[in-house]
């Protein structure tokens, strides 16, 4: 029933952008939330009450994509006709997927560890400071918007979604260690 | 404000024709409704001018009482009383076990997972037992408000899911009650102190009631409440203080085994303990248990261990939903307390300790959710076209489906701003396989079994293929109640095949509609009667919203001859109305609802380019 040929950006009438202001994203939300919400619509008729689900979920879907470094740069390559988004194959270079298991290995090494917050504490800052950097050169690639560079682009977003993941598996294992 | 119109097309109620509605807190342990009156939201007494309700039914061959009179009947006749219902709502008769030493019932058997209670007025299930609760209240509203009541917004506690809250919209539809929303508790809280103090910034709410416990952070800007994150225990709270304690009675008394009777008598008075050392260092109590008598001194330090896990459980649920709202302790403006259980000295001194500040409590924290809720109704009904007010809340507990292995794959996260819309893609796993069990689930964890059993259907009528060639698209729908649908259908030959959902726990639309039958003594000819009033509503409300449609929008959205069409079908309609045949209208409505579809997506379109207006044209300008 819903058609919504626009994209995130135009939906929420923000600039094609990776440097996204993302005060202007949650101002926007907020604006299209008080249109657009089912709540608007509650004594109002059943059809409608549905129609604003569906414009509301598409607003959330087009709020958390743009809000995160890593989907956001998925989607501009999505727009760009780079799906990397349900890619299955990932072909990286030998060097990169050496320096992945090397960190891997020292997050399982934190278990034992004397000191084990401290280091911790560590590896996180270090995948942080490689996501910064990643983020810097997907953007640079992203605005010569090439063929070749957008390729060069998908590339960095390969290597965030490795980042992202060990970030997450670092904050997992800070829950399991102090949280109980 | 052109922003506002397409809500509330027009409408400015005049007194007379203010809508009912009201707020309803359904606890575990007391139960509240409260209404705006006089621009003033407040919670409405009985005639005995009480205003909590204690959350008891208890049945009796010659009826069903609710509250108090209930309650004090609970140790005498454990079986026929039913206390604390909330804890079984949307349960599985597995989850119980572990309930044991206090789930004092006796279950009935029966096909499905649903519990049923055995009472001498026959099997009952939880649904139907909260349902007796909310009728209660609704006459209650009806009598001090002095009208038909709209509809009302009931609280759940944030950290619900998905069966408890169907459970619980169920209860509501038994007790004949319209839900504009159901909100979560903490949210409802919220409002009630936002709006007093038009409050901007990130505040927590701490939610501790009889067997609930939510901890919410939210984000307060110009009139919208925004829920950053979620966390809690849907089976912690006040009564878990009292079965600590009441344990230690029991190890005292020299730990015998529990009869049904007697724990009530023991939960009853570690219950009378814990109150009065809010206000004491330490009490004592004449225990007279099995033949033994014994008296006892419990301090507030005794108290304070045996509790201690429990308040270290609300704790680390604070620290991990500041971590996933991303969050510090320091931007945390404000923390409110909410939940009787709250006034435990241990607890408050707890939270302002983790907080760094002392938790805000001048709003009685039995009332607060109630209070709030009313306020949302009041909004929710159409009575404040004005109003900016909105709440946005987030999915408690990530979604997701059994793969392989008995795995369960997340296809929403929790803490996802809700509703919100997303599917998933899955393969065959043999050759030749044509149909494909779905099997939704929710909760955090890696194996299915570990995770909540939301619902199961077979999706039937897939071509066969080589494993791995068929292409099952998944998709889950949330609305703003945080309730849950499901379709699925195969992609590589674009065929669409039905589905049925079944209920893990809940309860069958066909069993809902057996036990509103058997609520009215002339069956029948009121289940017509209420399908007709039903459909005529939804018929005029229809009709309503698309006069005042046309009327603001029809010029510039639409042409000569569409307004023409939309005219006539309007007319067919507004002729079956008038008539009695209730399935003649479902249709019509069915048939204009289709007819004036593009209506309404245009005016949603339009409505989106006015509230972005001026920020596309500078940014194109920005840009180029």
């Amino acid at each position: 029933m819903m058609d919504i040929s626009q994209n995130y950006f135009e939906f929420l009438a923000l600039p094609v952008t990776y440097q996204l202001d993302l005060q202007a994203l949650a101002e926007r939300s907020r604006e299209l939330q008080k249109t657009l919400h089912p709540d608007r619509f509650s004594h109002l008729s059943d059809r409608e009450r549905r129609l604003s689900v569906q414009y509301t979920a598409y607003l959330n879907e087009a709020v958390s994509t743009l809000k995160k470094p890593l989907s956001r740069a998925q989607y501009l390559l999505k727009l760009e006709g780079l799906d990397t988004f349900s890619e299955t194959q990932q072909q990286l270079a030998p060097m990169f997927l050496m320096q992945q298991m090397e960190l891997r290995e020292s997050l399982e090494d934190v278990v034992g560890a004397t000191d084990s917050e401290a280091e911790l504490e560590a590896l996180r800052m270090a995948v942080e400071r490689e996501l910064l950097s990643l983020r810097e050169q997907f953007d640079a690639y992203y605005q010569q918007s090439t063929p070749s560079a957008f390729e060069a682009a998908a590339v960095c977003v390969r290597k965030m979604q490795f980042f992202d993941k060990l970030g997450r598996e670092i904050e997992a294992l800070e829950d399991q260690l102090f949280d109980e | 404000m052109a922003l506002l119109q397409i809500a509330e097309p027009g409408q400015s109620p005049e007194p007379h024709k203010r809508k009912l509605a009201v707020g309803i807190d359904l606890g575990t342990t007391n139960s509240l409704v409260a209404a705006v009156r006089s621009g003033e939201s407040t919670t409405l007494p009985d005639e005995g001018g009480s205003h909590l309700l204690p959350s008891v039914v208890r049945y009796t061959e010659q009826g069903v009482v609710v509250g108090q009179a209930a309650l004090s009947k609970a140790s005498v006749d454990p079986f026929n009383t039913i206390v604390s219902v909330k804890r079984l709502m949307g349960r599985g008769v597995d989850d119980l076990k572990g309930l044991e030493g206090e789930a004092v019932y006796r279950f009935a058997e029966r096909d499905g997972g649903m519990p049923y209670l055995q009472t001498v007025a026959g099997d009952k299930s939880p649904v139907e037992v909260s349902a007796e609760i909310l009728r209660t209240l609704k006459s209650r509203a009806r009598a001090s408000l002095e009208g038909e009541l709209e509809g009302a917004v009931i609280t759940v506690p944030a950290y619900f899911d998905d069966a408890q809250r169907q459970a619980t919209k169920d209860a509501a539809q038994l007790a004949g009650i319209r839900v504009l929303r159901l909100l979560n508790e903490p949210t409802a809280a919220a409002v009630a102190y936002g709006l007093d103090k038009a409050a901007e910034g990130v505040i927590a709410v701490f939610d501790l009631g009889g067997g609930t416990f939510d901890i919410s952070i939210l984000r307060l800007n110009k009139g919208v409440f925004e829920v950053l994150a979620t966390g809690g225990d849907s089976a912690l709270g006040g009564d878990d203080f009292d079965l600590a304690l009441a344990r230690w009675f029991l190890d005292q008394l020299g730990g015998k085994e529990v009869i049904a009777g007697e724990s009530r008598y023991l939960t009853e008075k570690a219950r009378w303990v814990k109150e009065k050392l809010t206000d004491n260092q330490s009490v004592v109590v004449d225990l007279d248990h099995a033949g033994q008598k014994i008296s006892l001194t419990v301090s507030r330090e005794l108290f304070d261990g045996l509790v201690e896990p429990l308040v270290g459980k609300t704790i680390r649920a604070c620290r991990r939903a500041l971590k996933d709202a991303a969050i510090s302790i320091e931007e945390v403006q404000d923390v409110v307390m909410v939940g009787g259980s709250t006034r435990v000295p241990v607890v408050r001194e707890r939270v302002e300790q983790f907080y760094g500040r002392a938790p805000r409590i001048d709003i009685d924290p039995d009332r607060v959710v109630a209070v709030g809720a009313a306020i949302q109704a009041d909004v929710l009904a159409g009575n404040k076209p004005d109003s900016e007010m909105l709440l946005l809340d987030v999915l408690p507990l990530s979604l997701g489906l059994e793969t392989m292995g008995g795995l369960a794959e997340k296809v929403i996260h929790r803490n996802t701003s809700i509703p919100v819309a997303r599917a998933q893609e899955f393969t065959t796993y043999q050759d030749g396989q044509t149909a494909m069990m779905i099997h939704v689930v929710q909760g955090e964890r890696e194996l299915v079994e570990d995770c909540r059993s939301l619902a199961q259907f077979v999706l039937r009528g897939i071509p066969p293929m080589a494993a791995g060639a068929a292409k099952i698209r998944v998709a889950f729908q949330v609305d703003a109640d945080g309730l849950l649908g499901v379709s699925a259908k195969e992609l590589s030959t674009g065929v669409e095949s039905e589905i049925q959902v079944k209920p893990s726990y809940g309860l069958g639309d066909n069993e809902i509609a057996e036990m509103l039958k058997a609520s009215y003594s002339f069956a029948e000819d009121d289940m017509q009667l209420r399908h007709l009033r039903e459909q005529q509503v939804e018929a005029d409300r229809l009709l309503l919203s698309l006069e005042q449609a046309i009327q603001a929008d029809g010029e510039v959205l639409l042409s000569g001859e569409e307004v023409e069409h939309l005219r006539e079908q309007m007319a067919i309609l507004q002729v079956l109305r008038n008539g009695s045949d209730a399935a003649a209208i479902e249709s019509g409505v069915k048939i204009l609802s289709q007819a004036s579809d593009f209506f309404a997506a245009r005016r949603m379109d339009q409505s989106i380019k006015n509230a972005l207006k001026g920020h596309s044209i500078q940014e194109i300008e920005g840009d180029s």
